[in-house]
């Protein structure tokens, strides 16, 4: 199977694709509200049942629903496709990141945590990801979607700008 | 027929896992979940993302309008204010640039192997969202709801009809997309 499609038929089939989310389950496409709940899930086993008395809990339960599993879900069909084209390979330092800033597993690592972090933060804070808002949102019209995802947009071309131009 | 089936749970976390499944693995195919290409986007080099997103916001806004009009589809927009989008977005977006991944494209990225995306990316995002169910209480009394505006769509802002928004809006985008293969990008 070919390795790349083109982004213009990968673009079109997610578009279908939120047909069917929206036909089927009454639901549209998001990935970070799963991140809560997984969160959540962790610090209940950690600290009991009292987690979920916490005021975010209480609006996303730490449980297993349908983002959750289609957050398994996007891990899954990216493994299948990475499979058939014969691409998995396990990779600590991205290409792009080796020829900049070297390819030493540990820097890639404490940077991409740190990232992770902030991103953890952000999504929550906006109410979505670039999945949420910046497809399901804007594809609805949202206007807090189209906001959200030009300060993604805005945030993330002037970080990497900075690391990349500045940094290094 | 479309609301019992919304009704019935465990069907539901099948659909869930079976829309991923598809969705993680276009994501994948078009080159997506790669750290090389999200970065390219980010420091405007490779218009990959940005063409799969506006492509699926064009098929897909035209698909939920449609069925919405015949009663078979509901939006559900996500509210908004100045206080979480902006400011929310600003912090999520300097966490994408330092990453190189958005949360969906980040999982599909371990699929495909990427340990940065699985032991830095996920660990932090979890990390993260437990920081922010932390301060969340706090965040609620202050900022969030600075500006609010509400669930509201661009049709209702500009008080026009819908299709009177996204036909224009599909050949805008469609004419930059048209301009982006033009110049190279």
């Amino acid at each position: 199977m070919m390795d790349r499609w083109s982004p213009y038929v990968s673009g079109m089939g997610i578009g279908l694709l939120s047909w069917a989310a929206f036909l089927l389950s009454d639901k549209p496409i998001g990935c970070s509200t799963a991140f809560s709940r997984t969160s959540g899930m962790i610090e209940r086993f950690f600290r009991g049942a009292r987690v979920g008395e916490k005021p975010y809990y209480k609006k996303f339960a730490p449980s297993v629903d349908w983002e959750w599993m289609l957050v398994v879900g996007v891990f899954i069909g990216a493994f299948l496709s990475a499979k058939l084209s014969g691409e998995f390979q396990g990779q600590w330092v991205p290409a792009k990141w080796a020829e900049t800033f070297g390819n030493t597993p540990l820097v890639r690592w404490v940077v991409a945590l740190m990232g992770g972090i902030v991103m953890g933060i952000g999504a929550r804070w906006a109410g979505g990801c670039t999945s949420g808002h910046g497809i399901s949102g804007t594809l609805q019209l949202a206007v807090s979607s189209w906001l959200a995802v030009i300060c993604f947009f805005v945030g993330g071309v002037a970080t990497a700008m900075f690391i990349f131009e500045v940094v290094h | 027929m479309l609301k019992t089936l919304h009704g019935r749970e465990r069907l539901q976390l099948f659909f869930g896992l079976a829309i991923g499944i598809i969705f993680g693995f276009l994501l994948q195919k078009g080159g997506a979940t790669r750290y090389d290409v999200i970065i390219g986007q980010l420091l405007l080099t490779d218009f990959t993302v940005v063409k799969i997103m506006l492509s699926a916001v064009v098929v897909g806004k035209i698909g939920v309008y449609f069925f919405r009009g015949l009663g078979m589809a509901q939006l559900h927009p996500k509210p908004g204010s100045v206080g979480s989008t902006v400011i929310g977005g600003l912090i999520f977006g300097v966490g994408f640039g330092i990453l190189g991944y958005c949360p969906g494209t980040m999982v599909g990225a371990v699929g495909q192997g990427s340990l940065d995306a699985l032991l830095g990316g996920i660990v932090g995002m979890l990390i993260g969202a437990g920081i922010f169910s932390e301060i969340y209480p706090k965040l609620e009394r202050s900022i969030l709801n600075k500006g609010y505006f509400g669930e509201i769509t661009l049709p209702q802002l500009l008080k026009k009809n819908h299709w009177a928004v996204i036909i224009p809006f599909a050949i805008a985008i469609m004419a930059l997309l048209f301009w982006f293969q033009k110049s190279g990008l």
